[in-house]
């Protein structure tokens, strides 16, 4: 005996399509919009400009003298390889894709860690969710927004909403019980709690989460290239169809390019806070022993001149 | 003229005065029962989920204002369990707490934390800090959950840290404290409040022996001046006794005896307590306020000068007489009877003779209470 558990999918499929069409090319209008500006924008500077900003991005978030040249170098490498247009668009995909995943992703994740029966229920989408297949995802992905960039944005939230789900949700539950004891006992408010105790513990966390979605949205870059989406994917596909080795080779360098960057860049990030805090924390002390000391020589210590 | 009669030892006498008033925390038939929330497996269904675990099984107490009360007991005795459900971060299963007239267990969830915030606050085992905030911002999370403006709460919990000798130290981050030093940002915490109760929850167990009686020479120190209402969860009984004005002994949900130290050396309820009692160091423990003995006046000219070293309350009033207080501990006044003197002449804190102590009496609390009984 057959299931047709295909035909199934395939007609809920097709009753969305007949009725929420208007929907989804409303959707697919609007998201082809935002990523053609952020691409726009990336495009219309100067490449030198761009590298000059990519790398004080790199500086300021990991506070690393090698990344900030690996990332210079690595951005020129890309310019005189002729894949600039191609990298920026690929950027610009994955910047939409990672930005509206996380901003699915997140809240799920706070509310799947406050509420555990929320938890329960997602634990399993989320799997479906990872584990399928991505090509899977953009077969409906094309009927929904055709060909293009769309599809392939569609498809890669969908692939890298989990992990910015699960870290966050890690994150908030893992944290010493006893400070959660500590601020109910002093009758803090569950969205003080969250705010001032929860998210900022959990974000180390959620910085690895927001790492992890990059990673897969970038991954989902070459394969998006399959329905038309551009950019580096679409050099890659290209070099794949017309066996075009180093077309190909040249493609794939760019990707890993801008996945170490984005990959060391995030992971600086968790960090951030620390050494944000710290650095404030000096300056405050600064601030209290400088004027302990003016009170000092207000008193006129001569033993010291 | 110096010679006050009591009929009472020191201790007592301070009980009873407090209990004209009525008291302030009253706990009765306190029970709680942890159900699992799910069965975790077919097997287990049947039986653990119908009967629960009784982790606080029928307690009652009274604690009066100002007052140490001491929840004594070893791991699992269920004395955790009771100080949560004081502030409700545990629902009790039974019973009725009331704090200062009112049912703890009728407050709604806004007055909860209005209670929780005001009247009731938590010094935890392992101190609970914030980790990613500053010391300053640490204790003055109380009052940032009150919405006091920031100036107000920051100078509040820069005195607060003073008075726990920390004052310098405001923007350290606690990870770069010993944990002595987090512990007194925890008590520092529950002071900016000015909640009157206080909950311990064996809030110095995770410290060093030294610092240990460090913290608790501090806690003893503060409560002199703020006399809060405290409620000290402990495993350690020397501590229990140190501390407590009462003391509550758990064991596996029950409650065993509640009395002052005296009551818990002299009179043991049950072999467990004897068994704890056994081990205490009686001379530190014990203190000269405990023992005391009404002065009969033909007596009063024995008082023993021969202690040279000066204790804490020698007054100059009557210098053939070595003033102490009722609160100094007997080992610290051993040397004294060692040294060949009979009886010493105790005073409260205005130097005011309230009674004497004698060594006969000294050296009977001294010893194990079996051993008196085989004479």
């Amino acid at each position: 005996m057959n299931i047709n558990v295909g035909g199934l999918f395939e007609s809920i499929i097709d009753l969305l399509l007949a009725n929420f069409g208007w929907l989804f090319d409303g959707v697919a209008w609007l998201t082809s919009h935002v990523v053609g500006s952020v691409e726009f924008a990336l495009v219309v500077l100067h490449p030198l400009v761009i590298i000059v900003l990519l790398t004080t991005v790199a500086a300021y978030m990991t506070r690393s003298i090698g990344i900030s040249l690996f990332a210079a170098v690595a951005f020129l490498l890309i310019l005189y390889m002729g894949l600039w247009l191609e990298t920026m668009a690929s950027l610009a995909i994955v910047l939409v894709s990672v930005a509206i995943a996380l901003l699915i992703g997140i809240p799920l994740g706070i509310w799947a860690a406050l509420s555990s029966s929320v938890s329960t229920i997602m634990r399993p989408v989320l799997d479906l969710m990872q584990a399928m297949p991505v090509f899977v995802y953009l077969i409906p992905a094309v009927f929904f927004f055709g060909i293009g960039t769309v599809p392939g944005i569609a498809a890669t939230i969908v692939f890298s909403i989990p992990p910015a789900v699960r870290l966050t949700e890690l994150g908030i539950r893992q944290m010493d019980s006893e400070l959660l004891e500590a601020a109910e006992a002093f009758g803090a408010k569950k969205n003080l709690i969250l705010r001032d105790v929860q998210l900022p513990l959990a974000f180390p966390s959620i910085m690895v989460g927001v790492n992890q979605v990059i990673m897969l949205a970038l991954s989902m870059v070459v394969v998006a290239g399959m329905v038309g989406a551009g950019g580096l994917g679409g050099v890659v596909v290209q070099g794949v169809a017309q066996l075009d080795t180093a077309r190909g080779f040249e493609g794939g360098v760019a990707v890993v390019i801008l996945a170490v960057y984005l990959d060391r860049v995030t992971g600086g990030a968790s960090s951030l806070p620390g050494l944000l805090r710290k650095s404030k924390r000096l300056k405050s002390e600064r601030v209290s022993a400088k004027n302990s000391t003016t009170d000092v020589n207000a008193d006129a210590t001569p033993a010291f001149h | 003229m110096n010679t006050i009669h009591l009929e009472k030892p020191a201790q007592d006498h301070r009980k009873e005065a407090m209990n004209s008033k009525s008291a302030f925390i009253k706990v009765e038939h306190l029970t709680k029962i942890f159900y699992p929330s799910k069965p975790r497996s077919l097997l287990s269904r049947g039986s653990s989920r119908q009967q629960g675990f009784r982790a606080v099984n029928d307690v009652s107490f009274e604690v009066n204002r100002g007052e140490i009360f001491v929840v004594m007991g070893l791991s699992g005795s269920g004395k955790s369990t009771i100080v949560r459900m004081l502030n409700r971060l545990i629902d009790s299963t039974e019973g009725s707490i009331s704090i200062d007239g009112k049912s703890v267990g009728d407050l709604d969830p806004s007055s909860l934390r209005a209670f929780r915030n005001e009247t009731i606050n938590m010094v935890f085992q392992h101190f609970g800090l914030f980790p990613h905030q500053s010391l300053l911002q640490n204790v003055a999370f109380g009052l940032k959950v009150r919405g006091v403006d920031r100036l107000t709460r920051e100078a509040k919990a820069t005195e607060a840290l003073t008075l726990v000798g920390l004052g310098d130290r405001i923007h350290a981050m606690p990870d770069q404290l010993s944990g002595g030093m987090r512990q007194r940002v925890g008590l520092a915490r529950a002071l900016a409040t000015d909640a009157e109760i206080l909950l311990m929850d064996e809030p110095f167990s995770a410290l060093d022996p030294l610092i240990r009686q460090d913290m608790q020479q501090l806690l003893i120190q503060l409560q002199r001046n703020f006399k809060k209402t405290i409620v000290f969860v402990t495993h350690d009984l020397d501590e229990a006794m140190y501390l407590g004005d009462q003391i509550m002994v758990m064991k596996e949900g029950k409650q065993i005896q509640r009395g002052t130290a005296l009551d818990l050396l002299e009179t043991p309820a049950d072999p467990y307590i004897e068994k704890f009692v056994a081990e205490v160091n009686r001379s530190k423990v014990l203190s000269a306020g405990m023992l005391v003995e009404p002065i009969n006046g033909a007596d009063h000219e024995d008082g023993c000068s021969t202690g040279s070293k000066p204790l804490p309350a020698a007054e100059n009033g009557d210098s053939r007489v070595e003033h102490v207080t009722a609160t100094t501990i007997i080992a610290d006044l051993l040397p004294l009877f060692a040294s060949g003197c009979g009886r010493l002449h105790i005073s409260d804190n205005q130097g005011l003779v309230i009674g004497q102590l004698t060594a006969e009496k000294v050296f009977a609390a001294l010893s194990p209470k079996e051993s008196v009984n085989e004479y």
